[in-house]
């Protein structure tokens, strides 16, 4: 393949707008999958979870899961679209080894959400409302995987296995109506769209959302219109951009490909296009012509769908916060600064450090634990930090720190005995026998020591060099072996040395 | 122990219920007259000899220890083979499944089992129920018991020859626009297409979802009604199935056997399903049966369904529309046969499409053809749209019909038996010739066929069809019944006992004179 010509982006921006529209599929995280009793379950054996019906055996026959409609219509609601009073399955015919029954049961002209939108934020505080065409239920394919080629690509391979465990899971396809204006901010905006996507449906609870797994994917959709145009470009279709910022990288490659193609007086082909991670390039997949023609026609062997107002209603009450708002609330109430708190969303510890706060703890140093000290033994475990420890045990141990029971160098080992699994931050206290030692009368002899061993910087305190003190404090902690409370010790070496004889 | 063949169902099971007969004996009594007779018939695409015994000495050990079991139980059966078995191939009459055996049974089936009736094997058909002759099935075709010479409806002709040549007292079928109905019309036997959801179709491999529907065949309208209170009945598994609770068809067929049981009845003729284009003896014997009714008090009405003009039309869009997608998963990659091309490289896309070129038949491919042209973008309004909106006008002249009458009757097609050949070469002549029962899948109503004599013509069987409203399937059966016994009384035998004696000498003797 030879590498694409690019355009300078800032180029590119001058002479051409972007349009972009953006095709998300979200799995559903239903127990079984859309149209029959299979596990929906990620990891087991090729094969395994099927049955007649998700293998597309002759005579198999769908039954909708109640399940998935409910998650669908929560996830469209969260996307503040309308919910449809009738709405039905169509087949979308088209051969292919992966789709068993070669046609996918989707919808078609009566998706069950349509017509919302959401408003995302860009880092330099730029609003964006993205509207929402529709949102529609589907059954995902199952998965190729082509042996003996040397890229694991269909091309060169000598033949391909294919496994239905997905066959059949639930997936909801989010469609955006065109972006327009989103001139330099394209990229972020893709990125940014996405990310709101997965949040609204883990914060829903209706996928796990974790695009490495391919819980959400994203086709993303580019063309340019020559500035002082009002006709629309030809579009590409960059499909399954599989993280946020290959979502970012993928839209900025194909505007300064395009712009490049449409400066040199090419033209741009109505296709879909692969993304490879890896180059950081496009490159050409199949013609798509808006008469691609999958002969949809309503599923003769589903009935029509009329989710009733009041179900809709009763599902709308179970909507958790929109994440957007549920953000600005808490960085409110904990006083955070935009640093602070984005380190917590970035680590995505925010119902991590919420948890801790409502367990009893300073949003401060809850922040601080959780960003700091767990996220650091995490990732040298290589897992997430909300799995080392809990929120309650966490908010036991700022409690015995702010009660001065413990330094944060007795804490971090205390800690380590919780993740160890040695009981509750009190129980690793008593059993490491790791308390601060509070009792005055050990650290005023250990003072009094330190100072009559050092009578230079005895005297320099009482000249009133207070920062001389630090010596003797360091001198005394360690003859406590840390099992002091420094701010402690260091009113109690003040006091000593004006009196000490 | 050939008597044990003649029996009806109902008659088998008091024998089997009072231990007169054993499940075994009559099952080896059918086995025995099924090798006499279908070599030359060829009802049966596969006989499960070994298993079926098996299955009726289970039933033998399991009355004898005293257990309650169905009426049908022990009773022999044979399967259309558009039903999955899991234990006998599963074929639906294509080259295109030669050989598979599914890794489950239909609903229907499952039921059977479970009620202890005795599988005997899987039968004939037009490829995926394509047809109304069963001249269209892979694997040859099945003769008339009546006459060797014609054939014996489609596509469930198996099936109804198998009944009628009293190879098996009961088989099940499937009715997408008469597969059951007009078998039985033209072989003397009785057929029922049910209210659409109210039999599973979950193992049924699926010719036209919205119009596919399977249901009895018997020889007398009685066994059919057992048959259906054993396969009836919700499935979940099958979205499209009713979740209602049924009357038992069994007593409402028996409550038709009671006096004056017709009296009263509002029965409309439909102008439209009569005269031209009906063979005269079949016109003839219809309004004898008409005549009868009115001697026993059944009050007579036509009845006008001026959209049953567009019925056939409209059929032959929605069916291979929905044909066409349906058929899309025989592509060799999970199951049946696999073709590779004769050139060119071994891409699937390449494989799948030498597969279906080599499995599929003519009619087949005819009608993917048509149904994937009916749905392309820029035709789907004026074909599969307009034929849908023909359905409803059609929906729309039984609900008028019933608001004044109870059932409404036709011939159940339009001739006798024709011979094999004549049609072939005229698929729109075959597909005029289901002009009768159309209307019935088009709108899911339940339709019934009885036998109501011979044409005088030819001496082949006409069929009555009984058409009732969606969910009054039980009045069929009470009508049916009553029917069946007015002309059994007036002929002073049933009609069945009038087909020709199917002997290996007989046939031997035949084969012999043709030479």
């Amino acid at each position: 393949m030879a590498s694409a010509e690019l355009m300078d982006y800032d180029k590119a921006l001058e002479l051409f707008e972007p349009v972009l529209g953006f095709e998300v599929h979200v799995e559903l995280n239903t127990k079984t999958k859309m149209f029959c009793g299979c596990a929906n379950e990620f990891g087991s054996g090729a094969n395994t979870n099927t049955c007649p019906t998700c293998l597309g055996l002759p005579g198999g026959l769908p039954q909708v899961n109640k399940k998935a409609i409910e998650s669908s219509i929560r996830l469209g609601l969260a996307l503040g679209c309308e919910i449809a009073e009738h709405s039905r399955f169509a087949r979308k015919n088209y051969f292919y080894p992966d789709t068993a029954k070669n046609f996918q049961t989707s919808q078609y002209d009566d998706p069950i959400c349509h017509d919302g939108s959401i408003t995302i934020e860009l880092e330099s505080g730029r609003l964006v409302t993205v509207e929402i065409e529709r949102a529609h239920m589907e059954d995902d394919a199952g998965k190729l995987t082509h042996m003996g080629g040397a890229t694991g690509r269909i091309q060169g391979a000598d033949y391909s296995l294919v496994d239905y465990n997905r066959g059949g899971v639930p997936l909801v396809e989010i469609v955006t109506q065109m972006i327009e204006g989103a001139e330099h901010d394209a990229p972020e905006i893709g990125k940014t769209y996405v990310a709101a996507i997965r949040e609204i449906a883990k914060g829903l609870g209706v996928s796990n959302a974790r695009m490495e797994e391919g819980n959400v994917r994203c086709d993303a959709n580019v063309s340019l219109r020559p500035r002082g145009s009002n006709v629309l470009g030809t579009r590409t279709e960059t499909k399954n951009v599989n993280s946020l910022r290959s979502v970012e990288r993928a839209v900025r490659y194909e505007i300064q490909r395009q712009a490049a193609v449409l400066h040199a007086g090419g033209t741009i082909t109505q296709e879909t296009r692969h993304w490879h991670e890896d180059t950081g390039r496009t490159s050409a997949g199949r013609p798509k012509s808006d008469a691609d023609d999958y002969r949809y026609f309503p599923e003769p062997d589903l009935l029509p769908m009329a989710p009733s107002r009041e179900w809709v209603e009763e599902l709308r009450l179970t909507l958790p916060e929109p994440p957007a708002a549920r953000r600005k609330r808490l960085q409110a109430a904990w006083g955070f600064v935009n640093l602070e708190f984005q380190d917590v969303v970035n680590s995505d510890l925010l119902d991590a450090v919420e948890a801790t706060v409502a367990a009893g703890a300073s949003a401060q140093a809850a922040r601080k634990w959780w960003t700091g000290e767990i996220a650091r033994l995490a990732n040298v475990a290589g897992v997430a930090a909300d799995t080392l420890v809990t929120p309650v045990q966490l908010a036991a141990l700022i409690e015995l720190v702010e009660a001065g029971t413990l330094t944060d160098r007795l804490a971090r080992q205390v800690l380590e005995g919780v993740i160890a699994g040695e009981g509750t931050p009190t129980q690793v206290v008593d059993s490491r026998g790791l308390a601060v030692v509070s009792d005055d009368g050990p650290l005023v002899a250990a003072i009094d020591a330190a100072l009559l061993g050092q009578p230079d910087v005895l005297a320099k305190i009482r000249d009133g060099k207070v920062q001389a003190a630090g010596a003797v404090i360091g001198a005394v902690m360690k003859a406590m072996r840390g099992q002091a409370d420094a701010a402690r010790v260091r009113e109690l070496v003040l006091e000593r040395a004006a009196t000490i004889e | 122990m050939t008597y044990l063949t003649k029996l009806s169902a109902a008659a088998l099971s008091d024998l089997l219920i009072s231990r007169e007969v054993s499940a075994v004996e009559a099952t080896r009594a059918h086995l025995e007259h099924i090798t006499a007779v279908d070599t030359d018939l060829h009802a049966f695409l596969h006989v499960a000899g070994d298993a079926a015994l098996a299955t009726a000495a289970q039933i033998d050990a399991r009355r004898a220890a005293g257990e309650e079991l169905n009426p049908l139980a022990g009773v022999p059966i044979a399967i259309k083979d558009v039903l999955a078995t899991q234990d006998m191939p599963t074929t639906a009459g294509s080259k295109i499944l030669e050989g598979w055996i599914p890794p489950y049974d239909a609903t229907v089936v499952a039921r059977l089992r479970a009620a202890g009736l005795v599988p005997l094997g899987k039968t004939n058909m037009d490829e995926f129920a394509m047809g109304s002759s069963t001249e269209h099935s892979a694997y040859g075709i099945t003769r008339n018991p009546w006459d060797r010479d014609r054939i014996p409806g489609g596509s469930g002709g198996g099936s109804a020859a198998a009944v009628a040549s009293f190879q098996a007292p009961l088989a099940l079928g499937s009715d997408t626009g008469g597969s059951i109905r007009q078998p039985a019309a033209v072989t003397g036997s009785v057929g029922v297409k049910p209210t659409y959801g109210g039999v599973s179709r979950y193992g049924a491999i699926a010719l036209a979802s919205s119009l596919d529907q399977v249901g009895p065949v018997s020889r007398t309208v009685y066994d059919a009604a057992l048959l259906h209170d054993v396969i009836g009945g919700h499935d979940p598994l099958d979205s499209t199935s009713l979740t209602e609770r049924w009357p038992s068809m069994a007593a409402a067929a028996a409550a038709g056997l009671q006096d004056d049981a017709l009296r009263g009845v509002r029965v409309g003729v439909i102008k439209e399903l009569s005269g031209d284009g009906f063979q005269a003896g079949v016109t003839q014997r219809f309004n004898e049966t008409l005549a009868l009714l009115v001697a026993a008090g059944a009050e007579i009405t036509e009845v006008s369904a001026p959209n049953f003009e567009y019925a056939v039309a409209a059929y032959y869009l929605i069916l291979p529309a929905e044909a066409s997608s349906n058929l899309a998963r025989f592509d060799s990659v999970r199951f049946g046969i696999r073709v590779n091309p004769e050139s060119g490289s071994l891409t699937s896309e390449h494989v799948m499409s030498a597969t279906r070129e080599a499995g599929f038949g003519a009619e087949v491919k005819r009608r993917i053809i048509l149904g994937t042209y009916a749905l392309s973008a820029g035709y789907y309004d004026a074909y599969y749209g307009s034929a849908q909106k023909v359905r409803t006008l059609i929906q729309r002249d039984f609900a008028a019909a019933f608001s004044q009458v109870d059932v409404l009757v036709s011939p159940s097609a339009p001739t006798t038996a024709f011979k094999f050949g004549e049609k072939l070469a005229d698929p729109m002549a075959m597909y005029i010739n289901d002009v009768t029962t159309i209307p019935a899948n088009l709108a899911g109503v339940p339709g019934m066929s009885i036998p109501i004599g011979l044409a005088p013509e030819d001496g082949l069987p006409v069929g009555l069809q009984i058409m009732a409203p969606a969910k009054a399937d039980a009045r069929l059966y009470t009508v049916g019944a009553a029917i069946e016994q007015l002309l059994e009384a007036s002929w002073g035998h049933t009609m069945l006992s009038q087909a020709p004696a199917l002997t290996p000498t007989e046939m031997f003797a035949s084969e012999e004179g043709a030479v």
